[in-house]
């Protein structure tokens, strides 16, 4: 199978020699592996905060978008998801890198990584959003109804009627969603987030082994999209409730 | 299944090797009666101007090539552009898509293991440019700052080594292309953007302000720049050779130095004003197709 060298790895990122250890020792000092492991962390980091950022946020508009008798809270969530979801995401990043910050003064000081964190996260947020609506749409009038004749305020019929029910039934797209924002977070490489995808340009191109980087790279991706997708779906059957929502997802009552 | 389609998909990964086989261009040449010609979307040395247009001191330089070529083979090639990046430029070579990259790849040991260079036509400078006003004036002065470089260039391991060997200690941040770095220098993301002399003077000189902007420093690298052809072949690089030879001897390519460097030139027609380095010179004075690490030693 052609001239494969995952030894290439093992090198050091300065020198080209091979390290014993395979690691190195820390500081300036290490090897492709340990670089590729840390661009890894990176990519975790911000696609971990940006779903985090996300979910809140997304809960929060796609609520907001389906509360009773406050049109302009209403509006406001429509405009959140329109603004957010019709930019695409890479002109959003440099919007946030590049534009606020010459608009917001105070924003200057912000690290890049926070900026590209609210790209990603307010991005996602849109998407989160309208799944909560279609969530909470999709369930019977008769619930929210019900829980107004036992005498529920709206904040308590929210908590313990609908977002349980409409949690659940948003589930697998929350799932691709969580996936997603993995796989997006390779556009911070576009502001200087030493990502993976930015590690995979500048090591084969150092070392001249595209495809071993390639396929190294190719590996974490996979590996932290799996993981999610594994630990969301474990989540998914804990809350699943027999006779509810079954397990097609069709949304029985 | 799942195993069989990573079977298959590692194969035809692998599979890509199979073309790097030693063949005769020249013989290709002249049956298929075209060349295919590696060019850069935008590097210093071969740029496009929109609409499949691509010009350059190493593209006219290539096409200077052709024309001895057409001599050879007795035949007159049509000329393919080829637009090439640095990740796809070796793969590209070795498997025939190009027949002749003259884009801005350095010539080091690493790719002389994948594929040839013809001689040396321009040997570039790693340096550093910065704020007119920072106060920088070298490598030392870097202590603690921010230095912008370009994701996938030969800078950044430069940049490493030279941290370490002067025990200095900065942040890199590295820009996803050379826009981007001169932006993050431009913004004051970064405080200095350490990269090819070419590459930094053209920036410098399309910037909206080039006053605001200077190469200082010492030289951190030496890169040779060169064509790259197919590795084995021999009749093939002796051509290619010996054009570029005839052209340094002649005076011309002198010339295309001249009007790639020191004259306005499209598509803002502005001059990059960076005269011929003494290292360029000593490549024309003595042609030859020595590595990266042959100038670099320590």
């Amino acid at each position: 199978m052609a001239n494969w060298d995952w030894q290439v790895f093992c090198k050091d990122t300065i020198d080209g020699e091979v390290l014993a250890n395979c690691w190195g020792s820390g500081g300036k000092d290490i090897s492709y592996l340990h670089w590729m492991i840390e661009a890894w962390g990176w990519t975790v980091a911000v696609s971990l905060v940006g779903l985090v950022i996300a979910l809140v946020v997304g809960s929060l508009v796609g609520v907001m978008r389906t509360l009773p008798n406050s049109p302009w809270l209403v509006r406001l969530g429509n405009a959140w998801v329109e603004l957010f979801r019709n930019i695409p995401l890479l002109v959003q990043v440099f919007l946030w890198y590049f534009v606020l910050p010459k608009m917001i003064p105070a924003m200057k000081g912000f690290p890049p990584f926070v900026l590209v964190v609210c790209a990603l996260g307010f991005f996602t947020s849109a998407r989160i959003a309208e799944q909560v609506r279609s969530g909470i749409q999709a369930l019977p009038r008769g619930q929210r109804y019900a829980a107004s004749a036992v005498g529920f305020t709206t904040f308590q019929s929210y908590r313990y009627v609908i977002l349980p029910m409409a949690y659940r039934i948003i589930f697998p797209p929350l799932i691709s969603e969580s996936m997603n924002i993995f796989k997006n977070s390779a556009v911070a490489f576009a502001v200087s987030i030493p990502v993976l995808a930015q590690f995979y340009l500048q090591a084969g191109e150092e070392t001249g082994a595209q495809v071993e980087m390639f396929v190294g790279v190719t590996a974490l991706y996979i590996i932290s999209a799996l993981t999610v997708n594994r630990i969301m779906t474990a989540i998914e059957k804990r809350l699943r409730i027999p006779g509810f929502v079954a397990a097609g997802g069709t949304g029985g009552h | 299944m799942k195993k069989h389609l990573l079977v298959m998909a590692i194969a035809a990964i692998g599979a890509t090797g199979v073309y790097a086989q030693a063949n005769d261009t020249l013989a290709k040449l002249k049956t298929s009666g075209n060349i295919s010609l590696g060019v850069r979307d935008s590097s210093a040395l071969s740029f496009t101007l929109g609409n499949g247009k691509y010009v350059g001191f190493h593209t006219e330089m290539a096409e200077r090539i052709v024309d001895d070529l057409n001599k050879a083979t007795g035949k007159t090639l049509a000329i393919t552009y080829t637009p090439v990046t640095s990740q796809n430029r070796i793969p590209l070579v070795q498997n025939g898509t190009v027949d002749l990259e003259c884009g801005s790849t350095t010539n080091n040991m690493a790719r002389q293991k994948d594929v040839a260079f013809a001689v040396t036509t321009y040997m570039e400078e790693v340096r550093i440019a910065t704020k007119a006003n920072s106060g920088i004036a070298g490598i030392k002065d870097l202590n603690g700052k921010t230095v912008a470089t370009t994701t996938g260039t030969t800078s950044v391991q430069t940049l490493r080594r030279n941290e370490r060997s002067s025990g200095i200690d900065f942040k890199e941040v590295m820009g996803k292309d050379h826009a981007d770095s001169f932006l993050l220098l431009e913004s004051g993301r970064a405080d200095a953007f350490v990269m090819d002399g070419s590459i930094l003077a053209a920036n410098i000189s399309k910037s909206k302000s080039p006053a605001d902007f200077k190469i200082v420093g010492e030289v951190l690298s030496v890169e040779p720049i060169a064509c790259m052809i197919r590795k084995d072949d021999p009749a093939f690089k002796t051509a290619v050779d010996n054009s570029i030879k005839r052209q340094i001897a002649d005076g011309s390519l002198a010339k295309l130095y001249d009007k790639w460097f020191m004259q306005p030139i499209p598509p803002a027609n502005v001059k990059i004003g960076l005269p011929m380095s003494d290292a360029t010179k000593a490549a024309w004075a003595n042609p030859n197709d020595k590595p990266m690490e042959a100038f670099n030693s320590k």
